[in-house]
């Protein structure tokens, strides 16, 4: 579903933030990416959607090439469901307006098609109550769930999730992964950068640790929690979890 | 202080025929109003279209945006006015200068356009600084939706940007409307105009500037008034602005 | 296009020009800045001084100054300044003192609204702890005010401060209201006297251009400067 092929990222002539990452996410397949900050999982998950421009590799997406410039990337992208750190939400619009935007503007559907669409989804993540309220009415946890389910309304192929709860306050962290657990075993195909080691225990066939640009473990979950080969990814693991 | 006050002057005819001095001051203050809601929408349409401009990642956009303020920026705006009234008509082509020079209210289309476009620098700076004040995030959002570039400015980053800069609006529509005091050198007579003619014709100097004064007062009153009413309808709940 | 001007007139007049145009417009320019910045920065310091009446005062004045086009100010001034002279000499008539005093007064008065918002602005960003900190070492209001925070303040400020100088630098063309001879006012005169309006005035605007974008780029180059300081 996502192929990456050796992909090489510089921001500017010295430094160089994805050096040489091949990877690839099967359909159906869950994959956490962690590493320590600054390590690239952010910028690797950005490239994925085009969001982030890279120089060299290619990156395909169900068979399309992201980095082709005949590439329509708006309509690729409305493909790829994407969550930030930060949320995102669009704060002057209402939560039912949030998820019908993109429905209506980059899929053309009806209006009321849209707001049953978004109706469904806030209901799955348990917001229904709130669909009339405005983004900053709502806690973190609340917000990102609604991103989740904005994402969700597009009919992805694929969900990325970029740090999704590393802005939350702790006692709403569980309430975002329940969701995303929930997604994983619905079969949802997803790439999640996180350091929630749980969540990737619980849901992830296959763990990519990456430090310094570099993708230096990608194995299945049971080989990286049980003995990762690299020292790096040892001692990044031991920090995680000695608390 | 030897000098003769004489209120009851307003209610005298003015030379002319046309009403008392009073009326005289009243078309004169109409008539800024006029000029300064046509430059006002001068300077929003032009500047809203080079501050997005001068936020595109592209170089050519970004250096045509600023090479627009730069030129609108540096030069007083009386020598701008003189540009538009006294030169441009000798530039063009013989017939077209003739048609511009004979036009009924040149110095009511001169100061309306010329007032305008050197407002839209200034709005053109303010929406720029507006837009760029957004989380990233935002405009990655909305691409990661799958709304074009335009989409994405018309749907979530204007809509809130505007509203984020309405306070600097509202100071940069007063100045609109003080500006267009500067016309009197291209003959306009609006209020300030009037009330230098009342002066001029009546000699009691005072009088009429005070009374000019207190109109332009109003007029800061109302707008000020006005803007902050729009700027609470268009609140969005729980969403702080200018911070 | 340009075949049936004549931009010899620019040269010829050039002297004319500068030595007396030019050097209107920038000693006005230079001398209202002065004054309004210290006009503004007392005005500033009554607005922030926590004596309500005295706060009050500062801030109609301020609010007054910038409802008004700077071209009905000038009007005002031009005749009310020779009233004023007479009541502070106790003249029997109202005092002429020229245009270049009248004008100068108005751009003191009115640039000094603008420049107190800045030095507000700027003695607003000084943290807390400075002001407290003085007076724990026993400086006085006023020595804390003259030795720790207005150094500050008008130092953070300076870009800012030197780019509303630009802009009073275009804002005395507006003199040209009452027919005084700064650079507008001269080259008005070259062109009429000659019938050279399209020369002239073009020239003007070239060498208002010129003079503003070199000295916004100065700007802009110590703005970088103090930023890395920082």
């Amino acid at each position: 579903m996502i192929e990456i092929r050796h992909v090489d990222k510089w921001y500017g002539p010295s430094f160089q933030a994805l050096k040489d990452c091949t990877t690839a996410v099967a359909k159906g397949e869950v994959v956490v990416v962690c590493g320590p900050s600054g390590s690239g999982k952010s910028t690797l998950i950005k490239c994925v959607n085009a969001l982030e421009p890279f120089q060299s590799g290619e990156i395909i997406l169900d068979g399309i090439k992201v980095n082709d410039p005949r590439t329509d990337l708006p309509k690729l992208r409305a493909r790829v469901g994407m969550v930030f750190q930060h949320f995102e939400l669009f704060p002057h619009l209402k939560i039912i307006e949030n998820l019908c935007l993109a429905q209506e503007k980059v899929l053309g559907r009806s209006h009321d098609e849209a707001v049953a669409k978004a109706e469904k989804l806030l209901d799955r993540v348990g917001l229904q109550e709130h669909a009339r309220k405005y983004p900053a009415e709502l806690s973190g946890g609340q917000q990102q769930r609604v991103a989740i389910a904005r994402a969700l309304a597009m009919d992805p192929i694929a969900m990325l999730f970029d740090e999704p709860t590393s802005a939350l306050d702790p006692e709403m962290i569980s309430e975002v992964l329940d969701v995303m657990v929930d997604l994983a075993r619905e079969g949802m195909t997803m790439m999640v950068v996180t350091h929630e080691m749980g969540f990737a225990s619980k849901v992830a066939h296959r763990v990519i640790f990456m430090d310094k640009g570099e993708i230096v473990e990608d194995a299945l979950r049971e080989d990286f929690f049980g003995s990762p080969r690299s020292d790096r990814a040892q001692k990044f693991l031991s920090k995680i979890l000695s608390h | 202080m030897s000098y003769n006050w004489n209120w009851s002057i307003f209610f005298e005819p003015a030379p002319g025929g046309t009403g008392t001095y009073f009326d005289m001051l009243l078309s004169g203050l109409w008539l800024t109003i006029q000029t300064g809601v046509f430059a006002w929408i001068i300077a929003l349409v032009f500047g809203s279209v080079i501050g997005v401009l001068r936020t595109l990642p592209s170089m050519t956009a970004s250096w045509v945006g600023f090479a627009y303020v730069e030129f609108f920026r540096n030069m007083p705006l009386l020598v701008q006015l003189f540009l538009w009234f006294f030169v441009l008509p000798e530039l063009l082509p013989r017939s077209w200068g003739l048609w511009l020079k004979q036009l009924p209210n040149a110095p009511f289309y001169t100061a309306a356009i010329g007032v305008g476009l050197f407002m839209s620098a200034r709005v053109a700076v303010q929406l720029a600084a507006g837009i760029a004040s957004l989380p990233r995030g935002q405009k990655q959002a909305a691409t990661a939706l799958g709304l074009t570039t335009s989409q994405a400015y018309r749907y979530v980053l204007l809509p809130i940007a505007y509203r984020i800069i309405m306070p600097p609006l509202t100071s940069e529509f007063l100045n609109t409307i003080k500006n267009t005091a500067v016309a009197i050198t291209i003959g306009l007579i609006e209020l300030t105009g009037q009330a230098r003619s009342m002066q001029e014709f009546s000699f009691q100097v005072f009088e009429a500037f005070t009374a000019a004064t207190v109109m332009y007062l109003l007029i800061n009153i109302v707008v000020v008034t006005g803007m902050r009413f729009l700027e609470r309808r268009l609140a969005i709940p729980g969403y702080i602005t200018g911070k | 296009m340009f075949a049936t001007f004549d931009f010899d007139v620019i040269r010829r007049s050039l002297g004319y020009l500068f030595l007396e145009g030019m050097t209107f417009t920038l000693t006005l320019t230079a001398l209202s800045a002065v004054g309004g910045i210290i006009f503004g920065t007392l005005i500033a310091l009554m607005r922030l001084s926590g004596y309500k009446l005295l706060g009050r005062i500062a801030g109609l004045y301020v609010d007054f100054m910038r409802s008004l086009p700077l071209v009905l100010v000038i009007f005002w001034f031009y005749f009310l300044v020779p009233y004023v002279g007479q009541w502070v000499t106790g003249a029997s008539r109202p005092v002429s003192v020229g245009a270049f005093t009248s004008a100068l007064v108005t751009f003191i008065m009115f640039e000094a609204a603008y420049f107190s918002e800045i030095m507000r602005a700027g003695i607003q960003s000084i943290s807390k702890g400075q002001p407290a900190a003085a007076n724990a070492l026993g400086l006085t209001y006023a020595q804390t005010m003259r030795y720790v925070v207005l150094p500050q303040a008008f130092r953070n400020m300076l870009p800012v401060l030197l780019t509303q100088t630009i802009v009073l630098f275009q804002d005395t063309s507006l003199v040209y209201v009452l027919s005084m001879p700064d650079f507008l006012g001269a080259a008005s005169k070259v062109a009429q006297r000659d019938g050279r309006l399209v020369e002239m005035y073009l020239f003007a605007a070239v060498v208002y251009f010129t003079i503003s974008c070199v000295a916004s780029f100065g700007v802009r180059r110590l703005q970088a400067r103090i930023s890395i300081v920082r």
